[in-house]
């Protein structure tokens, strides 16, 4: 069963002076425990599609599932990471953290012992009772997916995680979630702008339109990466230097360069 | 936000000191120059011996520090209830919108009615009773506590509330844990404004209704032409409701420190 099904999945914006397609006849279905990784030109849809899968918004037509149900709102089966951290300033590390598990009533000590372990799963031990102001943005990063993961969703939703990174923390974020992927594979839907970024991440790349977003072409990589053993590599340079690596990013290029000029 | 042009502290203070001064030289000089009576404007060192005077000697009844003492505990009632309800109905309505749909038109009549024209009711409900005067300090302090508390919930960023429902979190979290520490800096400031209406507005109050306090002094003062106790009582208005601001000011620059929010409140 597929844990991720978009169906004909459109949304329209009706502004007052004019009507804007966010999104447009989106098929798409993601695996349990599939790696997604969506790309696209600006504006193209990507966070519309994301946001139906979290349920803070609604397709105008068509549907979208998650886990055989249709979506009807957030929830805790679907952590969102999102692109500006959202942490709540007011609460620490800690606390940022410990909500979601305090919302499902997790038992303190479980839910203590699970605090733990995703801290230290982020690298974040030391940084426990500090405000989230207090944190560099790659900290910052790092809490909120530990925030999501430490409720061990079934689906994890991802928008531009490591946008507003620089890019030395950005290959230290993007190695350290491989890591997590491999060892314990959920199902990820993942937004982002960087072509190396979806290559390294994603089991399949897809690739959009430009406005009104629809599915370009859905790109294979999980096949490839295994063939190729991209994961026993330790570094994110080295796979990006396998030829195999190469040729699949200047494909994407491509196919994404060809959506930035209007051809008509 | 652009930084508006300030002087530094050093030069601020001193402008400041410089403008006092000047107040106080044309307040005594229009006596000095028999611009009008002593009786009409008592001068500054007259006031100020008479303050000095009231803070051990009784009039009406009691000395300036009881006077005070007296008029702070309506007031902090009167704050303390405004605080009790406009607190969590703000939050309420920050988060419900069928009850702010329904609470808003109400509220949006009545709060342009100024607190001492509640004051026949007052008198009428709770005859000479501490009621009286806290319900009048009440409609002064309200208004700015649902208005701040209401603001804050509604302006927290989207982003925090979609994550919080993403988490699981129920009504009665979202309002303890995100509504209301997200409107905290909004609640501060608006507890600012309803500190110096309520303070002014217990002032209107005892004019009327009770037999002690500050206000009460003053009338009694007003009532023999003692104007230099009814001067000396308008300062020690002013210097109580400018004390009651410097604390609240500290207070929102610790809030926003403490949610590393830039700068600090004016
Ligand atoms: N709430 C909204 N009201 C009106 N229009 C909206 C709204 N949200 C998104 N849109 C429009 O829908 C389109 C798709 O937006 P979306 O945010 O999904 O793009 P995106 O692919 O995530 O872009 P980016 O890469 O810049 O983040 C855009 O044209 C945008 O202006
Ligand atoms: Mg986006």
């Amino acid at each position: 069963m597929s844990a991720i099904v978009f169906a004909g999945a459109r949304r329209v914006y009706d502004l007052p002076s004019r009507r804007v397609v966010a999104l447009e006849s989106f098929d798409l279905s993601i695996a349990e425990k599939e790696f997604v990784v969506i790309v696209g030109p600006s504006g193209c849809g990507k966070t519309t599609c994301l946001r139906l899968a979290a349920g803070f918004d609604f397709p105008s037509s068509g549907e979208v599932n998650v886990g055989g149900q249709k979506v009807t709102g957030p929830g805790p089966d679907r952590a969102v990471v999102f692109q500006h951290f959202a942490l709540f300033p007011w609460k620490t590390v800690h606390d940022n953290i410990a909500l979601g598990l305090r919302n499902a009533g997790v038992p303190a000590a479980e839910r203590e012992r699970r605090i733990e372990s995703a801290l230290k799963l982020m690298n974040l031990e030391s940084a426990a009772r500090a405000f989230p102001h207090q944190l560099s943005g790659g900290m910052q990063q790092r809490v909120a997916i530990a925030r999501a993961t430490v409720l061990d969703p079934a689906v994890l939703l991802m928008d531009e995680p490591f946008g507003a990174l620089d890019a030395q923390t950005r290959v230290v974020m993007q190695e350290e979630l491989v890591r997590l992927a491999r060892v314990n594979p959920r199902t990820v839907l993942f937004i982002t702008h960087s072509v190396e970024e979806a290559i390294y991440l994603a089991d399949r790349v897809v690739v959009m339109t430009r406005a009104p977003g629809r599915i370009k072409e859905i790109i294979a990589v999980k096949a490839l990466r295994e063939q190729e053993g991209w994961d026993t590599l330790p570094k994110i340079e080295d796979v990006m230097d396998q030829p195999s690596f190469v040729q699949l990013r200047t494909h994407v290029w491509r196919s994404l360069r060809d959506e930035q000029v209007p051809s008509e | 936000m652009p930084e508006r042009a300030s002087p530094s502290i050093g030069l601020a203070a001193a402008l400041g000191l410089a403008g006092l001064a000047v107040f106080f030289a044309v307040w005594a000089g229009a006596g000095v120059l028999g611009l009008v009576s002593a009786t009409f404007l008592p001068g500054p060192l007259t006031v100020l011996g008479e303050l000095l005077h009231l803070l051990t000697h009784p009039y009406a009844g009691a000395t300036l520090p009881q006077h005070l003492a007296a008029s702070l505990q309506r007031y902090g009632g009167g704050v303390v209830l405004a605080v009790i309800v406009g607190l969590p109905l703000g939050l309420a309505m920050g988060w419900f919108r069928p009850l702010d749909a329904v609470v808003s038109p109400i509220f949006d009549g009545l709060r342009f009615v100024p607190p001492i024209a509640w004051v026949p009711f007052a008198a009428l409900w709770f005859g000479t009773g501490a009621g009286g005067p806290v319900l009048i300090i009440f409609t002064g302090a309200f208004p700015p506590v649902l208005i701040g508390t209401y603001r804050g919930a509604r302006m927290i960023e989207p982003a925090l509330i979609e994550a919080a429902r993403m988490l699981g979190t129920s009504n009665r979290r979202m309002l303890t844990e995100i509504l209301l520490p997200g409107a905290v800096p909004s609640i501060v400031a608006g507890l600012r404004v309803a500190a110096g209406l309520g303070w002014q507005s217990l002032i209107g109050a005892e004019l009327i209704v009770v037999s002690s306090g500050i206000g009460y002094m003053m009338v009694q003062g007003e009532a023999a032409v003692a104007t230099s106790t009814v001067m000396a009582g308008i300062i020690a208005v002013g210097l109580v409701g400018t004390a009651i601001d410097l604390l609240l000011r500290a207070a929102e620059r610790a809030v926003r420190r403490r949610y590393g929010l830039v700068g600090g409140g004016r």
